[in-house]
This record gives C-alpha cells, structure tokens and sequence, in this order.
C-alpha cells in the first residue's frame, strides 16, 4: 500500500508539470484558435533567458539567493512579454481570419525560430538553474504505513509552484474585467468585438500569459534537469495531455496532465515488467490514441457540432 | 407617441459590397434620425445582414461611406464602433456560452471599467467600488428584461427565447445610442415575440435609444417601426413609413411575387 501511494504522489506531481505546459497550449488555443506549436519553444526561450539573466546576477555580485531569482525571473518575464507583442505584432496580426492549419504552421515556423533565437542569444551549452529547491527525499506517514512513503521534496515544492500559479489564473480569470473579456474572446469572437473588446490586446495578454506559464514549466524542470535543448521536446509530452483534457478546457489541462503523469508512473510499476519495461515513454500516446477513439472533444472540451 | 424624433444620427451612403462576383449590395443609401425605429426588411439574401455588418464593422464595403454623428467613415471599425455607441445583437446567438447570464451582461461593461487588474483580483477600495457600479448598472437590465431568476445560470442551457433577451442585455449594458438588432425574433413563437417587441418599444421609449433592426416578418415590423427600408436582391425598392411601403407595388412584388 505504501509503495502503491509513493508511485501515485509521484505520478501526481510529474503531471502537475505536465499540466502548466498544457495550460499554455490551451490558452492560447481558446483565445485565439490557435494551436500553439511553439509553446515548447517558448519553455526552452523562457528557462535560457531565466538561467542566463541568473548566472549574470550572480557574477555581478548579487549573493541573495532569493533575491537574485526573483529579478532574474521578472527579467526573463520581461523578455516572454516582448515575445508576445513581436509574434503578435508580426505573425498573428498578418494571419487574422485564415484557416487553422496556416497559423498552425505559423507556429511551427515560430517554434524553429525562436529555438535558433534562444540558443544564439543565450548560448547553447547546458545551464541550471538553482531556485534552492532542497533535493534530498523526507520520509512521511511513518506511523500510517510500514516504511513509510519517500516523498520527493523537490517535486513536491515544484507541484506547489504550479498550483498557485493556476490559482492566480483563476483568480485572473473569474474576478477581473479582462479575465472577463479573454473568457469572452475565447467563447465568440465576433460577439466580442461587437461589445467593444479589442482584439488585438486580448492576444497579446494571452500570449503573455502563456508567456509566463511558460517560464514557471521552463523553471521548475529547469531546476530539476538543467536548461538544456530537450526542454523544447517537453511540449512534445503535454500533447497527449491536451488531447485526454480536451484544447479548450482550463481544468481538463490540469486534470488531463495528472491522469497522464499517474498513468505513466503506474504502468511503468504494475506493467513494465511484463513487457519488458519502457512503458513510461509511449503510454501517455497509447492513452491518448485510445481517447481520440472514444471521445475526439477530450475529457471537458466542447463536443463540435456542425450544422448541417 | 409622446417621443421625439431628432436629426440623421447614421447615414449610409451609396454603399456597394460584393464577394467575389456575387453583389450582395448595390448602391444603398438611407438614413437613421435619432430616437427613431428604423427597420431594414426584405426577403432571405436581400443583403439586410451585409448591411447591418457593415454598418458594425464586420464587412468592408467595396464603395460608399457612412456617416455616424458628423463623422464620416470609409470603413468602420468593430472596435471603434462600440466606442462610439454602437451595440448589436446577432441573428444566430453569439452569446459566451460558458458563463452565466450575469457575466455574459458584465461582459458588455468592460470598456467602461477603468480600475488597475491588480486591484480588481483582490477586490481592492476603488476596483471594488467600481464593480458594484457595474452591477447595479446590470442588475437594472436584468430586471428590465425580466430575467432575475436565470442570474446565475450559464447561457447554454437557457430556451432560446431567453438567450435572445440575453444577447439584447449584452448590448444595452454598453448603454448604447443607437442598437442594431439583427432579426431579433427570429424563430421565435407568438408570445415570445410580443413580448420582445416590447422590449425593444421601452428601451426605445425609455432610454431614447435609436434602433436599427432588420426583421422579414413584415407584420411585427410594420407595427412597431417608424420609417422602413427595403431590400431586394441587394438593392433597396422602398423606403418610408410603414403605410408607404405596404402600398408599394414593387414591394408587393418582391414579398408576393408578381403574375406572369
């Protein structure tokens, strides 16, 4: 029984991370229908931009650890914002009212662009990034269980992380004017901009918030597995996450990503070793095949009905 | 009628729209006095849609201008156009489906919310008043439209009749001067479109509200409208007061048919 919640908490926290970068796809893809190819590339763009502001900080003689990562992280912020205005600016303006699959390869050129931007910019090599997140397992629940369950406290701080960050989205999304106004972009767009909600900024909002997500996933595995170039292949794993959750739903996002991250870490357990192991890497496809089967809309998205 | 009505607040001029080769408007000109309730009739694909997109912003047309209040436009701009007070609603509902009535109205007060999003997330002094403002604001239209007890319920699953009072609410929260109602009754049964004409005669009554509405039930319109415009095939084949139009013969003709 232990072991069996050990590798369900760890599963749960490996898809919290799963979720933020979920989060950004279906952000952006509910204000703006757009299918953000490059929000994996915005992961990497956002983690290098924060590793090497921080690295900097650090020369320039700033000890405080705390201090240090909160102006490196407004920096790197600062730097996801000017992201958001350019594409906007350049790309999605120039692109209003064209198919899905054009701006779709829209992204997939922003994603290569800003991939070869990032690493020119920032460098190339392997980067950490040292938010001071402890890293030595604690042992918890010792009297419930026999052992006890090893709970990993980097993850956990790291699920904690995310959480807040979809409070505050919520938070922004329920009680604000212009959480009001992306909610309604995202329903209709003509509706929206017959009552007087500028289209153009929702966009850049949105893509700065997806901006900022971006950089807390970019962050987080940042600090667990250094800043490296697979960070982009991360959005890679969220797809069958968007799929399971549905592309228009915030809580299919993050519900989708625990279902996957607990999904992976059980079959690896229970199943790998029947099949020989590795199950880790394809299950989350498998499941998400399976679902396009049963349910193409996801788990909350809307179910598309075409008047015929 | 007690009600007055004022000076050309909207003209349209000589304004052509086509897509493709397919001429949805030719040469249509009229205008709108304040107060007044102008309605744009014909049958399906006369143009009357085009027109009223136009007008909002939506459509581009190839040719004409239209005058707003002194202000001539080439084009006008969807965004602007709210700005400047103009509100619609929309013939296959538009409504944000996700949210409740109440949000779905709030929605409609956004460009008159000043407060910093900093303030507004924590309900903070000014942002808080300043919410409160609002709502009371919507919960006047809420009452007014009768629909206090679907407050909270999300669009979606409202009966149809109900989500057209909705999308008007929507508008009359930007607190409008002139409403372009885009077939407002239609598929609705007898009761439902009474009492939508009455909602429309008292926001014209009430609020001095200039309407613009497009209808191809000849027979609501003629009794609520002050002056009618009618379309065919894209070009307009009458204009006047209801009486005026009914006696029209091409009007006749376009609505009836002509003998061969």
């Amino acid at each position: 029984m232990g072991f069996f919640l050990e590798t369900l908490l760890g599963g749960l926290m490996a898809g919290m991370l799963y979720s933020l970068v979920a989060l950004g796809f279906v952000l952006i893809f509910k204000a703006s229908g757009v299918f953000n190819f490059a929000q994996g590339a915005m992961v990497l763009f956002a983690a290098l931009a924060m590793a090497r502001f921080s690295e900097w900080l650090n020369a320039s003689g700033l000890g405080n650890l705390w201090l240090v990562n909160l102006i490196a992280f407004a920096m790197a912020a600062g730097v996801m914002f000017c992201v958001a205005w350019v594409i906007e600016r350049l790309v999605l303006r120039q692109l209003v009212n064209q198919e899905g699959t054009t701006l779709l390869m829209a992204t997939l050129g922003i994603t290569y662009f800003l991939e070869g931007l990032g690493q020119s910019l920032f460098g190339s090599d392997i980067y950490k990034i040292d938010i001071g997140m402890p890293k030595e397992p604690v042992m918890a629940f010792e009297s419930t269980f026999p052992g006890g369950i090893l709970i990993n406290q980097e993850d956990l701080i790291a699920a904690l992380i995310a959480a807040c960050l979809v409070a505050l989205l919520s938070l922004f999304f329920q009680k604000t004017s212009t959480g009001r106004a992306l909610r309604a972009v995202a329903d209709d767009h003509q509706a929206a901009q017959s009552i007087g909600i500028p289209l153009n900024r929702i966009w850049v909002i949105v893509w700065c918030v997806a901006g900022v997500v971006a950089l807390v996933a970019g962050m987080i595995w940042g600090s667990k597995l250094g800043v490296q170039f697979s960070l982009a292949t991360v959005a890679l794993r969220a797809l069958p996450v968007v799929i399971l959750g549905g592309l228009t739903s915030v809580p299919g996002a993050i519900i989708g990503g625990l279902i996957i991250g607990v999904g992976e870490k059980l079959s690896e357990v229970y199943l790998g070793p029947y099949v020989g192991g590795g199950i880790e890497i394809w299950f989350a496809y498998v499941l998400a095949l399976l679902f396009l089967l049963v349910r193409p809309q996801g788990l909350f998205g809307e179910k598309i009905i075409d008047r015929v | 009628m007690s009600k007055q009505i004022g000076d050309v607040i909207l003209n349209v001029q000589n304004i052509s729209l086509s897509f493709g080769g397919v001429k949805a408007l030719s040469d249509i000109s009229f205008d709108v006095r304040e107060h007044e309730i102008r309605a744009i009739i014909g049958p399906n694909g006369a143009g009357k849609s085009s027109m009223l997109n136009c007008i909002n912003g939506v459509y581009t047309p190839q040719q004409g201008s239209i005058t707003f209040r002194g202000q001539t436009f080439s084009h006008m701009d969807s965004h602007q156009v709210a700005v400047m007070g103009v509100a619609r609603t929309f013939q296959n509902l538009a409504l944000f489906k996700g949210m409740s009535v109440l949000d779905n109205i709030m929605t409609g007060r956004n460009l008159r919310m000043k407060s910093n999003l900093l303030l507004q997330a924590i309900r903070f002094g000014p942002a808080q008043r300043e919410e409160f403002e609002h709502r009371r604001k919507v919960e006047e239209i809420i009452d007014f439209l009768e629909i206090q007890a679907y407050r909270k319920t999300p669009v979606g699953q409202l009966p149809y009749g109900l989500q057209k009072r909705v999308d008007l609410g929507r508008a009359l929260a930007l607190e409008p001067q002139v409403l372009l109602l885009d077939e407002p009754m239609a598929g609705m049964n007898v009761e439902e479109k009474q009492d939508m004409c009455r909602f429309i005669l008292d926001v014209n009554d009430e609020f001095g509200t200039t309407v613009v509405l497009i209808e191809h039930d000849m027979g609501v319109v003629m009794d609520i409208s002050d002056r009618v415009v009618v379309l065919d095939y894209g070009k307009k084949i009458g204009d006047g007061t209801p009486d005026e139009v009914r006696n029209n013969p091409e009007v006749i003709s376009a609505y009836l048919g002509t003998g061969h």
